[in-house]
């Protein structure tokens, strides 16, 4: 099974790995801020995640590691 | 096992950019091109001025500092002294195509062995959104508030078409990096830019189209749409010259 380590503190919230992602399992959080006081994304159904890393190509900051 | 990670090449320091800001992602190929041809400790990196002007903190070969669009000058002493190594610089469009426009055409027609990757991002990013030589006609930034009006402004200068119709250049390509697709494509342009240069083919340059979400007033998704839809028209994607091709 695929499994997404994010660094949340990298994160700024802007939302492209979750256009990126084929199946639609990214968002933003709704409930915590990173210290930088942005929304750090999620991923909502890690069961359904296929490891593509599509979300770690277009992420700008390297938030996402992929491993399968 | 680990299918994606953060290069080796690039640092830990944590990236100034703007939320969404592609500098990021092509940050990020540079790197692993770095990391995948081996090249990381006989690498030096020219950084421009303008948004990417911290780029030495983040490139973890060495780096050096260029005066504002002098960086192919830089490079070329770099190279020339230093033939064994690997130089690069790393330009937006106000660097490259506006006050370092006599540096790069002369570089280029020089032949000289460097590798250019040029972000064209068609705004002054760093200094607020100002009118750059590659805003394109009728796009609003600070100072052209009613739209680039080309009576008085001029028309929008296209890099790659022009550098092609000189003999020195050995490859110029224009990518993108506004989706999976397009950055993998970009990735391998870069990883042959940098391949010419091991080669000894002579100058490479590669051109990528990349969105400024904070200047062009969008959300970052919106932004690369807005590459597709307005700026790859102006500025078509492709091969514009290689010299083996």
């Amino acid at each position: 099974m695929a499994k997404l380590t994010f660094k949340e503190e990298l994160c700024k919230g802007c939302g492209l790995c979750v256009n990126a992602c084929p199946k639609g399992l990214l968002a933003l959080s709704r409930t915590r801020l990173n210290q930088k006081g942005h929304s750090p994304v999620e991923l909502t159904k890690p069961e359904d995640c296929i490891g593509c890393a599509f979300c770690a190509t277009m992420c700008p900051d390297c938030v996402i590691t992929v491993e399968r | 096992m680990i299918v994606f990670e953060k290069p080796k090449a690039l640092t830990d320091a944590v990236l100034h950019y703007c939320p969404g800001c592609t500098h990021g992602i092509i940050h990020r190929l540079v790197a692993e091109v770095i990391d995948e041809l081996g090249i990381e400790g006989q690498t030096v990196g020219v950084a421009p001025v303008g948004c990417s002007v911290l780029a030495y903190n983040y490139f973890a070969c060495d780096m050096v500092e260029a005066a504002h669009g002098r960086a192919p000058a830089v490079a070329t002493g770099i190279k020339r002294s230093l033939p064994e190594n690997v130089v690069f610089t790393y330009q937006g469009d106000g660097d490259l195509a506006s006050i370092g426009m006599c540096e790069t055409v002369h570089a280029a027609a020089r032949g000289e062995n460097i590798t250019v990757i040029f972000i064209n991002n068609a705004i002054y990013g760093m200094t607020g959104g100002q009118m750059a030589p590659t805003s394109l006609p009728g796009q609003v930034t600070q100072t052209s508030p009613y739209g680039r009006n080309v009576d008085t402004q001029g028309y929008p200068v296209r890099v790659c078409e022009m550098l092609s119709s000189l003999d020195g250049p050995a490859y110029l390509e224009r990518v993108t990096v506004n989706n999976v697709k397009n950055v993998n494509r970009a990735k391998k342009a870069i990883k042959k830019a940098f391949q010419n240069q091991l080669d000894g083919k002579g100058f490479s340059l590669v051109e990528v189209l990349s969105s400024c979400p904070t200047n062009w007033g969008m959300t970052p998704q919106k932004a690369l749409e807005w590459i597709d839809e307005k700026m790859i028209p102006y500025y078509p994607l492709g091969v514009y010259k290689d010299k083996e091709g």
